[in-house]
């Protein structure tokens, strides 16, 4: 896997192999915000700042303490506690420090820990075995494009409430039916640049 | 301000699980037991309350992954609600979100651990979703809003029943996307191919956002929700 530069990563990570729509992670969250864009924009922000910094911390835990006491079987309790500490500890320095910043972005922090994808992204990094910086432009490639996936179809789902939509599909139905949609489109992608 | 904010939380937790963000009706209070017809149908997890789709959507290309990961599911609801429910008297109020994520994750290593050890293809398929339980709102949504304050057998059932339902789910989606996807099931051809052209979308992401959008459509449909009007998100 060394072979790939973290650039072609990156640009992969955004549009062919989006996080949201070819790996299913960061559902969740995905159905209870992406009807505002701008609360979308919000949580978009928190998640690819905290994507990118527990990936690279969780790339150094994994090789620098789990693989040379050969602890790697608790790789899932000790991503899970790192990304909820790193949560945590974001929250309280953004409520002392800036708290016009802690306004725009602080309700969204606590739900970022329950959110699949930050987990999947380093849980992805050790099968794919990635190097640190091919891991940091993963991170912060598919926290961007997860972004991009949930402010396109909060856009979407904001027009969509003009719409005469038919009974059983109303709510998550329609909104499922359109992500497929938008999967779709985003397969147009493919071939541009693939990693698996 | 900040005492309020963690009041506002404490009562908003204390009324539904912290990791139901999506729950839509008034499924997840806890109160009473989810009878297995209940965690099947009425309030499925997956079809109507919308939790834990991540995996729902991912694993179900092929009838097999979807079976091995509602078993996953199954296993590890019912292991971690009846340990919640054992230590329910003992754990801290403050620390009990830690303590669920413990007991969660060591059932899920566990799981993972056996399906490498002897299923080691399937392992490989399931990539990092096994691990994603950890993280599924379903486990840890019956943990806080059930199993949390009742006794081990009700929150056993309990586990298995809302387990059960998302493993019906997962089942009846991975049928249909490996039917129509490959015109086979269980990696058998059963479709011929003289007259059916395997429609490669089914197995391919967007067919699993379509086909949980229409599942979800016909749940509705069944039970006659949404009839009056589109309230949910």
């Amino acid at each position: 896997m060394t072979e790939i530069s973290p650039l072609l990563i990156l640009v992969a990570a955004i549009f062919t192999n989006n996080i949201l729509l070819a790996n299913f992670l960061g559902m969740c969250s995905f159905l209870a915000v992406s009807k505002q864009i701008d609360t979308a924009l919000g949580l978009g922000a928190a998640v690819i700042f905290v994507m990118t910094a527990t990936t690279a911390i969780n790339y150094g835990v994994y090789h620098l303490v789990l693989v040379p006491l050969g602890m790697t079987i608790l790789q899932y309790i000790v991503f899970i506690a790192v990304i909820a500490a790193f949560v945590q500890f974001v929250e309280m320095f953004v409520e002392r420090f800036s708290l016009k910043l802690y306004h725009a972005l602080g309700i969204f922090l606590p739900l970022i820990t329950v959110n699949c994808a930050i987990l999947g992204v380093s849980l992805f990094m050790i099968i794919r075995s990635y190097t640190f910086w091919q891991s940091v432009a993963f991170g912060f490639g598919g926290g961007v494009g997860w972004t991009l996936a949930i402010v396109l179809i909060a856009g979407l789902r904001q027009k969509m409430g003009y719409s005469n939509v038919p009974g059983p599909f109303r709510g998550v139905a329609i909104a499922m039916v359109i992500t497929g949609v938008m999967a779709m489109a985003f397969m147009g992608f493919a071939g541009m640049v693939n990693i698996q | 301000m900040a005492e309020d904010r963690d009041t506002g939380k404490a009562a908003a937790k204390g009324k539904v699980g912290k990791t139901c963000l999506v729950c839509v009706k008034d499924c997840c209070d806890g109160k009473g037991v989810v009878t297995f017809k209940e965690g099947v149908w009425r309030v499925n997890p997956v079809a109507v309350q919308v939790l834990g789709i991540c995996s729902a959507l991912a694993v179900t290309n092929r009838l097999e992954n979807s079976l091995v990961m509602g078993a996953a599911l199954v296993f590890v609801t019912v292991g971690s609600n009846l340990f919640v429910s054992l230590l329910r008297n003992v754990t801290p109020r403050r620390i009990r979100m830690i303590a669920e994520v413990a007991i969660i994750a060591t059932f899920v290593i566990v799981f993972d651990q056996v399906l490498k050890a002897y299923y080691w293809e399937m392992s490989k398929q399931l990539g990092p979703y096994v691990g994603l339980i950890i993280t599924n709102c379903i486990v840890m949504g019956r943990a806080e809003a059930f199993a949390l304050s009742n006794r081990p057998v009700v929150a056993m059932v309990d586990g298995l029943a809302n387990g059960l339902g998302y493993a019906a789910v997962l089942a009846v989606i991975g049928f249909f996307r490996e039917l129509l996807g490959t015109g086979g099931l269980f990696g058998v051809q059963v479709l011929s191919e003289s007259w059916y052209t395997p429609n490669q979308l089914a197995i391919l992401a967007p067919g699993a956002f379509i086909g949980l959008g229409f599942l979800i459509a016909v749940f509705n449909w069944l039970s006659g929700a949404n009839k009056e009007e589109g309230s949910t998100p």
